[in-house]
């Protein structure tokens, strides 16, 4: 999980992983293999990737944008077919009514749904999430957060996470990195970053409205 | 219109001309086009140099655009081919780059991600986009290209721009509104055809 402020650099950073930025200095690893060592193209068929705007391609039905990376892949018809509707059962949309629909036709969180199943369709070790949910509602957020909770744990996925919402690091979070103008302030479990912050700003941020997060604690937890 | 009734099958030949002429204006237009869009895109600094380029000939009266064709081309078909391709860069060029400019980075951004090498992103994601700014592009300039084509009368390469020019040249109204009224219309249907077109790519892309 990278959190920090806009303009902090996470979006970059995460973006070195699939070589949509190439960094200047340093290499970036996925496994124990140099991403600079591999075809960029193939690299990314091999890597999951969600963005806020969603990106959902508006001349194709919903099938047809969950099977982009399958059929770059070449899988056969009938194997593509019947992953889209187990994917669109796994992110809780009825295969029979969303298959065949359009993006515009569909709500922002609906859409969310269909963008992660486009990611994980031809099942990523590792999945690229940049503040994925920060353009849908509080609720469907939450929904949304438990859903990727549960995929993630299902489908053994690594996922690398942007997001500037602390509540939606500390609820998804197994590591936290927290960044701040280009430079790691510091990263942990959650736990050990809440006990003992490192830097004054790392302290600032997660204090806002504790009276808040100990609610939601308590929720999280009935 | 008792004329019109007359020579109905010789205005069908001029019409086919007229057509011919400006579908092959077209395909050499567009061919020239994207080319030069396409290096608009990849050097955006050239795009005023070009732009500007279209306009002047653009400017150019085509009666005297069409007289320097025929000097190194000669008479007939292909120096008005020319020209009409020449003419329909300015609104081609323009449409071509505003239309791959306009496809929302977030789709190109997916795209790269999920793993699409350049050329799949542009033929499946960019162009297919792109298409309903595309055919409103290709349908001012057919537009345009019929009005223009009109000059083929001028220079032998037929069209219904014969029954113009003779007619004016005889005073003989007849004549010239046999010209012209089929060249409205077909402008008229033209037009009308490829709105719906565009229309219906719209709908598919952006649901409106």
């Amino acid at each position: 999980m990278l959190l920090g402020p806009s303009g902090c650099g996470k979006s970059t950073l995460l973006r070195t992983v699939n070589r949509l930025v190439i960094p200047e200095t340093g290499s970036v690893y996925v496994g124990d293999r140099d991403v600079a060592s591999q075809d960029a193209v193939q690299l990314r068929r091999s890597i999951g990737y969600v963005i806020q705007a969603v990106g959902l391609f508006a001349h194709m039905t919903i099938a047809q944008n969950i099977a982009v990376v399958p059929s770059l892949l070449g899988w056969p018809r009938e194997r593509i077919a019947a992953r889209v509707d187990q994917l669109l059962d796994l992110v809780g949309l009825d295969p029979q009514r969303y298959r065949d629909r359009y993006p515009r036709q569909l709500s922002g969180g609906e859409q969310q749904r269909v963008g992660v199943a486009r990611a994980i369709a031809a099942e990523p070790p590792v999945l690229l999430m940049d503040e994925p949910f920060g353009a849908v509602d509080a609720i469907v957020r939450r929904s949304l957060q438990d859903e990727i909770r549960r995929i993630a744990s299902a489908l053994h996925t690594t996922i690398l996470f942007v997001t500037h919402d602390v509540d939606e690091a500390l609820r998804l979070a197994d590591r936290i990195v927290i960044m701040r103008e280009g430079r790691i302030e510091q990263h942990g479990a959650p736990e050990d970053i809440l006990r003992a912050p490192k830097t004054a700003y790392v302290s600032q941020l997660f204090a806002v409205d504790p009276e808040l997060r100990r609610y939601d604690a308590l929720r999280g937890a009935l | 219109m008792s004329y019109i009734e007359r020579h109905l099958g010789e205005i069908g030949t001029l019409t086919l001309q007229h057509l011919a002429l400006v579908g092959a204006g077209l395909v050499l237009a567009l061919i020239v086009a994207s080319l030069l869009a396409f290096a608009v895109l990849r050097l955006p600094r050239i795009d005023t140099a070009i732009f500007a380029g279209a306009g002047i000939i653009y400017t150019i009266p085509s009666l005297a655009l069409l007289a320097i064709a025929v000097k190194y081309l000669g008479l007939g078909f292909w120096p008005v081919v020319l020209i009409l391709a020449a003419y329909a860069q300015f609104i081609l060029v323009r449409s071509i780059v505003i239309a791959l400019r306009g496809v929302p980075e977030a789709q190109l951004d997916a795209a790269r991600g999920l793993g699409m090498s350049r050329s799949q992103e542009f033929w499946r994601v960019q162009l297919p986009l792109a298409t309903p700014v595309l055919i409103g592009g290709v349908r001012l300039a057919t537009v345009a290209l019929i009005a223009i084509a009109t000059l083929g009368g001028y220079v032998g390469a037929g069209g219904l721009g014969n029954y113009i020019f003779f007619g004016l040249q005889r005073q003989f109204m007849a004549q010239t509104l046999a010209g012209s009224i089929p060249a409205a219309a077909l402008a008229i249907i033209c037009d009308a055809a490829l709105r719906f077109v565009e229309r219906s790519a719209r709908r598919r892309v952006m649901g409106d």
